[in-house]
């Protein structure tokens, strides 16, 4: 009997082993998982990309369920998920808040007149200060964010039409309950 | 008279600014915040290309955490501070050495575990087969040793025979 425990043993170990790999290997590794998740969005006042005298700041947008989304002229990825976000805006009320990334302006404003301006208001991060904040380490980022503030969800890489219909809306829909 | 006061306070204007600049100078030049600088950046991850810390990366977020970190560092911060500040935001993963902590105990004194349960195993495995020889060796009867004996002298005959 105690002959088989050491071969049993080793067996189960191989196999818990494998099982961990073939968890492991299967996940990619650029996506992090964020510590904001259930935490309050960080507060920030930053100026409004098409007009610099108006500010916003989170704290306006209690009591809605909105999407944050980090993006820049420099980035090529934010190019294939802006033809959602159109389509999205021109179907009705689409809460979706841009905040430019460490972007010159002149380009920032320029981009949305070339493909259109999807967002609600527009928010100029120049610095990427406020990227820091939220954890922001590859654009584009999108944050969906409660009534009360709380950062819900976190995608990071460009939202697909398949990202949107099976995670980001029903999330979205089940907070507004 | 006046020029007089302007020159004094032109001499003393420009005194001043070097007084200023030195001290500037110093703090950058200051090889223990130089050290300090050095070892928080290399011990931290950049996010961007993981493989590499923020010392050694080229990515723009690197340029801003480094920059971030000399702030940090000038506005008087500990290490231990500085180090908190990137997890709060980037989580476990910004770090090359993470803190021990509930989550990942287990990576930490698994291999000990695993060790200290193999060595246990291995030595009752040995233990266990010395014994079964030596019963082996002990049970053998008096017949038996007996047969043995006559199969080992038979053998011999023949090989002498063999050889005549």
């Amino acid at each position: 009997m105690s002959r088989r425990i050491l071969p049993i043993s080793v067996i189960v170990l191989v196999v818990v082993l494998l099982g961990f790999f073939y968890k492991g290997l299967s996940l990619d590794p650029k996506l992090l998982p964020s510590v904001l998740i259930d935490k309050p969005a960080p507060s920030f006042t930053l100026p409004q990309l098409h007009n610099a005298s108006l500010s916003f700041s989170p704290e306006e947008m209690k009591g809605k369920v909105w999407l944050l989304n980090v993006w820049a002229s420099w980035c090529a990825a934010c190019r294939s998920e802006h033809p959602l976000f159109m389509r999205l805006a021109r179907q009705g009320d689409f809460p979706l808040y841009g905040l430019n990334y460490k972007d010159k302006v002149v380009d920032a404003k320029q981009w949305l007149r070339e493909l259109g301006d999807p967002y609600k208001i527009s928010i100029s991060d120049l610095e990427g200060n406020v990227g820091i904040d939220f954890g922001v380490y590859g654009v584009p980022e999108t944050f969906l964010i409660d009534k009360e503030g709380i950062i819900r969800y976190k995608h990071v890489g460009p939202i697909s039409r398949k990202d949107w219909r099976e995670i980001i809306e029903p999330k979205m829909k089940e907070l507004e309950g | 008279m006046k020029i007089k006061i302007l020159l004094l306070i032109l001499i003393g204007g420009v005194f001043f600014t070097g007084v200023l600049l030195a001290g500037e100078a110093k703090l950058r030049e200051d090889p223990e915040i130089k050290e300090r600088f050095k070892h928080l950046a290399t011990e931290l991850r950049c996010l961007k290309c993981q493989n590499q810390s923020i010392w050694d990366s080229k990515a723009g977020l690197a340029d801003d955490l480094r920059k971030q970190i000399k702030t940090q560092i000038y506005a008087g911060k500990t290490d231990d501070q500085i180090v908190d500040y990137m997890v709060d935001r980037y989580g476990d993963f910004v770090r090359f050495k993470p803190a021990i902590d509930k989550k990942n105990i287990f990576l930490w004194v698994g291999p000990f575990i695993f060790l200290i349960v193999g060595g246990l195993l291995l030595v009752r495995y040995v233990k266990v087969r010395r014994d079964q020889t030596e019963e082996d060796n002990d049970s053998m009867s008096e017949a038996d040793r007996l047969r043995a004996q006559a199969i080992l002298d038979l053998d011999e005959t023949v090989n002498k025979g063999g050889d005549k």
